[in-house]
């Protein structure tokens, strides 16, 4: 059994404009130790998903099964999520100059978490909040323990949020985009922190983040999201050296070089479609290079791509086409053109 | 932090002296002659000049001013131009009705104006939050002579009539004297007070409230495990208090220099009404005690409010 089973995860928030459909049919699985990878452009879902597991969504309708360790969380009343949150699956969130309290010292945030959790002396959960601090290589933890969170540095302040994350000994990490607000050394040591941590701990993580250089570093595996839905999911060196879905190929392909290292994912050209009205058929098919006539009226189920063991792509294009190789996308674009009739030329349609 | 402090300290007590002089000068430019409105209509020029040279009023400004500031330095805020009583016996013997007024109204509105505001921020839109919405519109518009003469009608003379009296209409009796018709006086003046003024104290945590609860820290603090409880009063409300503290200092301190119309309709003989009766009769030197009694404590509950900001919150303290 998978430590964590999401299946047909749907999010939807009724707004005054309409329904912002954020999340539509997720499903992924991690196992236990493992790192997934959950990458996208800016507002594809990715938060959303996170927050949902652990109920954190709020006034949003949720649909599907969030299976932790076989049992569903999205099913459990609000005592038993707050039994799991922070306790069995923690989470670092993208803005350490935010995440913590203004008005607490660091350290009572930290025992706070554990004192939610554990029934043990305030002596205990201080101790172990210095210990956490140390862990995370905060200097001088026995001092820094009682500063408050504007006396340290970003940096210094990620550090003290996935100490919190870890205090607990979580099965499950999440970290969205833990590194984004933070400059480019600071992030390399908070990766490496991460990454070490859960070696030594064994936790299981899901990493959120724009950024191809983390995937190609931390990941097992790797879930590709677009405008609320997975349109790809293999293991790491799969989705690099053969992606199938042309969203993932032109993220890779946009990055000079053969394979991603440290680069930021670019938004595509166009805007993202709204999640109001979402375009009908594929809902990357305004965007996309390769776009056939079923396309606009079909929207692509996952489907398994021929090559990789859980390689699923949500795209009708044959299941060989795999690559970022100049040769595959020459195949890509003959296939779309023969299946493109009512279409002219190449590229975007108008959203109907 | 501590020099920062005293650096309003001087500037409060420069604030007191330009109030003292502003006082004194308006009431020269002002065209009228205390000696003349306490001789009275019909009283010969020559009982006018003696009032006035009683009082002092034939000297200079300057000299006049001399004096009064000389009293001032050593606590004496002169005598009263009518009875000759000493400002501060007047004073002193005014405050007990006006303190015991603007504190017991300030606590009653503060956890009722606070508490109405947590429930309505965290059900924001619900049945509660429209209720209290409308509480809130009443409050405001409601003026306070309004408020005092209803409750007075409903509580004092609707329940006198059905024989419960458990309110009386008006009037105060010393805490000293007797702590329960203290308390029983002073319902009708609290719920007065307390009413037309909650409501501001309802909007004001209500927005900071919802405000704080989409910040960041609140979702740590969720993620965390803690309960919703705790999230809200312990992470919510502690940052969301800032606003409502600065206010709650500007409130109580202006309120301490006199509450004139509630006292006045609720005839506690409180400073609201010895300013009232001091500015008719043209009384110098009581309405300049008055005016700078009331400027201290607007001054010294800033001062307050300013000590406390460092209190809550740390990057005041640290910096
Ligand atoms: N509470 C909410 N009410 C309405 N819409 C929401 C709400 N929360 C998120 N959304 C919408 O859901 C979509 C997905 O948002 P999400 O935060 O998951 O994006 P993301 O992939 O994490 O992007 P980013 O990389 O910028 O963090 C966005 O269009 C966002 O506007
Ligand atoms: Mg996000």
């Amino acid at each position: 059994m998978s430590l964590l089973e999401v299946r047909d995860l749907e999010v939807a928030f009724h707004t005054a404009d309409g329904t912002v459909r954020a999340v539509d049919r997720v499903s992924f699985t991690i196992d236990g130790g493992q790192t997934l990878a959950v990458v996208g452009e800016s507002g594809s879902g990715k938060s959303v998903t996170a927050l949902t597991l652990l109920g954190l969504n709020r006034g949003a309708e949720v649909a599907g099964t969030v299976l932790f360790d076989g049992v569903d969380l999205l099913a459990m009343d609000d005592e038993a999520m707050r039994a799991v949150r922070g306790n069995q699956i923690a989470m670092v969130f993208q803005d350490p100059l935010s995440s913590l309290h203004p008005l607490y010292r660091v350290g009572w945030q930290i025992e706070e978490a554990i004192l939610a959790h554990r029934d043990v002396p305030r002596q205990q959960a201080r101790a172990r909040a210095v210990e956490l601090l140390d862990l995370v290589g905060i200097p001088e933890p026995a001092r820094r323990v009682d500063d408050y969170p504007h006396q340290f540095s970003g940096g210094m302040r990620q550090r003290a949020m996935i100490a919190m994350a870890l205090a607990l000994d979580p099965r499950l990490l999440i970290a969205d985009e833990p590194t984004t607000a933070l400059d480019a050394t600071v992030q390399a040591q908070i990766l490496d922190l991460i990454r070490r941590l859960q070696g030594e701990l064994g936790t299981a993580l899901i990493i959120i983040t724009h950024d191809l250089g983390i995937v190609a570093d931390l990941a097992d595996d790797v879930i590709v999201m677009y405008a609320g839905r997975v349109v790809e999911r293999a293991d790491r060196r799969t989705l690099y050296y053969h992606p199938h879905h042309p969203y993932t190929v032109g993220l890779l392909r946009s990055v000079p070089g053969s394979v991603a290292r440290a680069a930021r994912l670019q938004p595509i050209p166009g805007q993202p479609p709204s999640l109001i009205r979402l375009p009908s058929g594929c809902r990357f098919h305004p965007h996309c290079e390769f776009v056939m006539d079923r396309c606009v009226d079909h929207d692509p189920p996952e489907l398994r791509v021929l090559g990789g063991l859980h390689h699923g792509s949500a795209c009708w294009l044959p299941g060989e086409m795999v690559g970022t190789d100049d040769d595959t996308h020459r195949r890509r674009s003959a296939y779309a053109g023969a299946h493109r009739q009512t279409l002219v030329g190449s590229g975007s349609t108008a959203v109907p | 932090m501590i020099r920062f402090l005293v650096r309003r300290t001087v500037f409060g007590i420069l604030v007191l002296w330009l109030i003292s002089v502003a006082t004194f000068l308006l009431f020269f430019v002002a065209p009228h002659d205390p000696a003349r409105v306490i001789t009275g209509r019909l009283a010969t020029p020559e009982t006018v000049a003696l009032v006035r040279h009683r009082l002092g009023l034939d000297q200079p400004v300057l000299t006049q001013y001399g004096h009064f500031l000389n009293g001032l330095i050593h606590g004496n805020l002169g005598y009263s131009f009518y009875n000759s009583t000493s400002v501060n016996y007047l004073i002193v013997s005014r405050l007990p009705p006006t303190v015991s007024l603007a504190l017991g109204g300030a606590i009653i509105w503060l956890v009722t104006g606070v508490l109405i505001g947590v429930l309505s921020a965290t059900r924001a839109r619900s049945l509660f939050d429209r209720v209290a919405t409308i509480f809130v519109l009443t409050g405001l518009s409601m003026p306070t002579f309004l408020l005092g003469l209803l409750l007075i009608y409903l509580l004092f003379f609707r329940l006198h009539l059905a024989g419960v009296t458990w309110f009386p209409a008006g009037g105060y009796v010393p805490l000293s004297q007797n702590p329960a018709a203290w308390a029983q006086h002073m319902v009708l003046p609290w719920i007065t007070i307390a009413l037309v003024t909650a409501a501001t104290y309802t909007r004001l945590t209500r927005s900071s409230l919802l405000e704080t609860l989409s910040e960041d820290y609140i979702r740590t603090a969720r993620a965390k495990g803690l309960s919703e409880r705790r999230v809200i009063y312990r992470h919510g409300l502690r940052s969301a208090m800032t606003p409502v503290v600065t206010q709650f200092g500007i409130d109580v301190g202006t309120l301490l220099g006199g509450v004139i119309v509630t006292e006045t309709v609720f005839g506690l003989g409180g400073l609201g009404q010895l300013a009232v009766q001091s500015v008719t009769n043209q009384d110098l030197p009581v309405i300049i005690g008055i005016v700078l009694l009331a400027a201290f404590f607007i001054v010294v509950s800033n001062l307050i409010v300013d000590a406390l900001y460092a209190v809550l919150d740390p990057r005041v303290r640290l910096s």
